[in-house]
């Protein structure tokens, strides 16, 4: 039924977004990347991220370490690439919690208005209220500190953020013509926002989303520099961070900093890939 | 043959004065855009001209060009358009070769524009007398002192009801048809020579329509205004028009005074737009659509009339060579093979 | 299709009015009575209400195809949305088929089996279709959501063969469609559930004049194979004269004219409709200007004319009395006019 220059069709559309702005391209690069080190960081890390080596505590970065050795020897870049694995994951788990509660809460508040729209934006607003280290000590204090509860409050925190864009895109979408389309053909209130409103959301919010994403991966990092969720010696960018912030003021300046170029290299291709993503799935962007 | 009834608009006023000498001429321009699906052909070999007193009415269909065409003129084309050649000359200026700075001094002052869609012109955080100061700072050679009476004088002369109060209004408290006056008001406060008037009443209702053209003509007839309307409904480029181009894909392909243009076309097109307008007709079998669309302007094979897949009358030679309206001519055809040829 | 027959009274008086010899009376398919819109401005029980639609009384016979008239702000767009159910009245009735449709809520009359026997056509088709929704699944949208009997497919190319829709195009989305075949696809999504009455909302307002008289041959051509009854509402009154047996005009949520389509463009009988008539541009009249603006539609004097202030022929009365649409002056068969000083 659908013409048979579909799937021809999306695989140009995709080579256009990829080529049209340099910048997507290497997003995407990096992205791609990111992804290798989290799904294949053990095997492709050139030494075991836990091994511990005294001797060569400390050493700056060199053609046998490339990001050096931090204080028990072991080799910052093993560590960093490992690292991947969870801090992605923290994020991923974060987000998509978010996503998957807040955009349809969102959507329905924005597109039913009224009371249901009351409360869902008086709960955005209670939750902004607190901030993200305050609500994760809260939870952990309360629930014990394991990576679930991290997960958790972080997805909590970035609830705000999807029922606002969702509510505020699914508002401005409820009086559009095809919405009326949408009842004249038969659907309920709730098939309509199933069914046109809210796919019709998704692509802004693909950028909400990765842009998000960035966001996650520093919280993750954040919560675990100050010692809740991610326990030493697991390896994970905040706590490499805060393993090496001791060290800046002495000289040795890779246990830091390296990590911490890795984090912010990882965050800002998840931000440059949001702007990707919209083009990708925007049926209007595609000629 | 035609059902669109020119009701003289000199019927309805004064008669069109004597036209006196062409105050803008293009002659022979051509207009590309580059994209990257390919280079679009938006303007071929457009000549066109407009005298002192003169209202021209400019008709085409959407993506006929007479957008892009009134753009260019102004200089205020999209970046990614280049002229490829012609001249436009307003009152002997080249406005091709004129600075950014000049062309800012003749826009406003010498030459008044009408946008389509009057709310999306207008600034929504300031008020229209502010707006009219503003041109009048300008463009007016009016004092500092004068300026606020010289607005609402300005507001008065568009039949806006109780300018003193309007004065301070914001756009967004007016109705379309009062801020497409304001428009107007807007354009003709500096005094200028030629107006442009790019589907002015696009949008508005039928009685605002023939308020505010009503307007328009009266206040150009009185100063001898060069006014070049741009507009796709035919009939209304009947009543109101002295003399009318017609613009199909990027090609002038017909000029001459309305009364001739609607009696005796000699374009194909001419003939099949008039004959696929509701207005005058007494039964919708009537109607005869026109067959095709417009061609796609980035072929690199496009015939050299490019109405030429849709003409029932076309020949061999009409694929490979064509004589464009000339500059200046009051009454043409690019046609090999018009209607009621010998 | 058609549904049972339904008890018309009212149209065995209308006929006797139109005389002896008129045409045979025709079955009502949906009559409005008393039909009233108000939106409040702000909040609370005080608020100002907006009278956007405000007592219109009609008739919709069953193959008749009706104009609706009037300009920005009149209300015909409000009107057509509450007689196709898509928004609910504040007063009045609104009766289908012999059924009392204006007691059902909009949001359940959509899931409702009688969601199908009425459709509207949109004037804006780009808006109107879901982006991400190719044409194929806009137009078998309807037989899907009403589970309508039969192959689905077979439906849809059924009715995209009868608006000229070539199936190749059916896979299509939107913005890879030019702005004629947009319309038609709109066109046969209405189509689609084979309702008995469509309401167009100046569904040829937004193309191309070459590309409007192809959608205005297509509508004419389905109603007569079809049997559709129309209720076309546009601002184009010689589109409305070509389509149209018969034509309402509205002014300011109020129906001031009524009458067969050619003796009303021949011979208004309200003052705006003159004025209207006057103002198209290429009907070799001149236009008669109406003065100053039109009155505000926010809590209207309900004793004087809407029209009082603007009109040509306006006098003191004008200002004590809200008329109500009646017979001419000459009793012309079918036609009603709201005036104290009618022209006929």
């Amino acid at each position: 039924m659908p013409a048979s220059g579909a799937t021809p069709r999306r695989v140009s559309h995709l080579r256009y977004v990829l080529t049209e702005n340099p910048v997507t391209l290497v997003a995407v690069v990096m992205y791609c990347v990111l992804v290798l080190m989290a799904g294949f960081g053990p095997m492709i890390a050139p030494y075991d991220p836990l091994a511990t080596a005294p001797e060569r505590a400390l050493q700056p970065p060199s053609a046998a370490h490339w990001f050096g050795t931090d204080a028990l020897g072991r080799d910052i870049l093993s560590r960093c690439i490992v690292a991947a694995r969870l801090d992605l994951g923290l994020a991923v788990s974060a987000v998509a919690l978010s996503f998957a509660i807040g955009a349809p809460l969102g959507a329905a508040a924005g597109f039913f208005g009224g009371w249901a729209d009351r409360v869902v934006s008086r709960l955005a607003d209670t939750i902004m209220a607190f901030p993200l280290f305050v609500l994760a000590m809260g939870i952990v204090a309360a629930m014990g500190n394991t990576l679930a509860n991290i997960v958790i409050a972080t997805a909590i925190i970035n609830l705000p953020f999807y029922i606002r864009v969702a509510r505020a895109e699914a508002n401005v979408r409820r009086s559009a013509g095809f919405v009326e389309s949408a009842r004249l053909a038969g659907n309920s209130e709730w098939g309509v926002l199933v069914r046109h409103v809210f796919p019709n959301l998704l692509p802004p919010m693909a950028v909400q989303v990765s842009l998000n994403m960035g966001w996650a991966i520093l919280n993750a990092a954040g919560l675990s520099f100050i010692g809740l969720g991610v326990r030493p010696p697991t390896p994970e960018w905040g706590i490499l961070v805060a393993e090496g912030a001791q060290y800046i003021l002495s000289g040795e300046w890779w246990v830091a900093l390296l990590p911490g170029a890795v984090l912010m290299t990882a965050v800002f291709s998840f931000n440059l890939l949001g702007d990707a993503l919209r083009d990708l799935l925007d049926p209007r962007r595609r000629t | 043959m035609s059902a669109v009834a020119t009701h003289a608009p000199a019927a309805a006023d004064d008669a069109a004065p004597a036209p006196g000498r062409a105050l803008l001429e293009m002659t022979d321009v051509s207009l590309e855009f580059r994209t990257r699906s390919g280079t679009v052909r938006a303007l071929q070999h457009v000549s066109l001209s407009v005298r002192r007193g003169e209202i021209v009415g400019l008709v085409g269909e959407s993506g006929s060009g007479k957008s892009v065409l009134c753009y260019a003129l102004l200089g205020l084309s999209d970046r990614a358009a280049r002229i490829t050649s012609g001249r436009i000359d307003y009152d002997g200026i080249d406005l091709r070769a004129a600075s950014e700075r000049e062309l800012q001094d003749l826009r406003g002052r010498e030459i008044g524009m009408v946008f389509q869609n009057p709310r999306a012109a207008l600034n929504p955080i300031r008020t229209i007398g502010r707006q009219l100061e503003d041109v009048l700072r300008r463009h007016g050679a009016v004092r500092r002192a004068d300026l606020r009476e010289r607005a609402i004088e300005a507001l008065r002369e568009v039949a806006i009801a109780d300018p003193q109060r309007r004065h301070r209004a914001y756009p967004f408290e007016l109705s379309g048809g009062m801020c497409q006056r304001v428009m107007i008001a807007l354009a003709l406060c500096g005094a200028p020579r030629l107006l442009i008037a790019d589907e002015p009443t696009t949008g508005l209702d039928v009685t605002t329509q023939a308020a505010v053209l009503a307007l328009v003509r009266e206040r150009v007839r009185a100063s001898r205004v060069a006014t070049l309307l741009i507009t796709h409904d035919l009939a209304l480029a009947a009543d109101f028009c002295d003399r009318i181009v017609v613009m199909h894909a990027g090609h002038v392909v017909e000029t001459a005074p309305t009364g001739a243009l609607f009696g005796a076309p000699r374009h194909p097109y001419t003939q099949a737009l008039i004959a696929s307008t509701p207005a005058g007709r007494d039964a919708l079998e009537e109607l005869r659509p026109i067959a095709g669309g417009l061609p796609d302007l980035r072929r690199e094979d496009l015939p050299a009339c490019r109405f030429l897949e849709r003409c029932p009358r076309a020949l061999p030679a009409c694929r490979d060579a064509l004589a464009h309206v000339a500059p200046g001519a009051a009454h043409a055809v690019a046609c090999n093979n018009p209607l009621g040829a010998p | 299709m058609s549904g049972e027959p339904s008890p018309d009274v009212g149209v065995a008086a209308e006929a006797a009015a139109r005389g002896p010899g008129a045409a045979l009376p025709r079955e009502v398919l949906l009559e409005a009575i008393g039909l009233s819109r108000r939106f409040a401005i702000g909040s609370g029980r005080r608020a100002p209400q907006l009278h956007a639609v405000d007592d219109v009384s009609l008739r919709l016979h069953r193959g008749e195809s009706v104009g609706l008239v009037g300009e920005s702000g009149c209300g015909k767009s409000t009107l057509a949305r509450l007689l196709a159910r898509l928004i609910d009245p504040t007063e009045g009735a609104i009766v289908f088929e012999g059924r009392d449709v204006g007691a059902i809520r909009a949001r359940d009359f959509a899931v409702s089996g009688q969601r199908a026997r009425i459709q509207l056509v949109f004037q804006d088709a780009t808006d109107s279709l879901d982006p991400r929704q190719t044409a194929f699944e806009a137009i078998a949208e309807p037989a899907v959501r009403m589970r309508l009997p039969g192959d689905v497919a077979a439906r849809v190319r059924r009715v995209a063969d009868e608006v000229g829709l070539p199936s190749e195009l059916l896979g299509r989305y939107p913005h890879q469609l030019s702005g004629g075949q947009r319309a038609r696809v709109g066109i046969a999504r209405a189509l689609c559930p084979e309702p008995a009455l469509l309401v167009l909302d100046e569904p040829t307002a937004a193309l191309d004049v070459s590309v409007q008289a192809v959608v205005l041959q297509l509508l004419a051509r389905l109603r007569r194979e079809r049997g559709l009854t129309y209720l076309f509402v546009s601002h184009d009154l010689n589109v409305v004269r070509l389509l149209c047996d018969r034509v309402l005009v509205m002014y300011l949520g109020r129906l001031v004219e009524e009458g067969p389509a050619r003796a009303v463009f021949d011979a208004p009988a309200h003052p705006y409709t003159a004025a209207l008539l006057s103002a198209i541009p290429g009907g070799g009249r001149a236009p008669e200007v109406l003065p100053g603006e039109v009155r505000s539609p926010i809590d209207p004097d309900p004793s004087a004319c809407r029209f009082h202030g603007r009109c040509p022929a306006g006098e003191a009365a004008c200002g004590r009395t809200l008329p109500q649409l009646e017979a001419t002056r000459a009793g012309l068969p079918g036609r009603r006019v709201a005036c104290l000083k009618p022209r006929v």
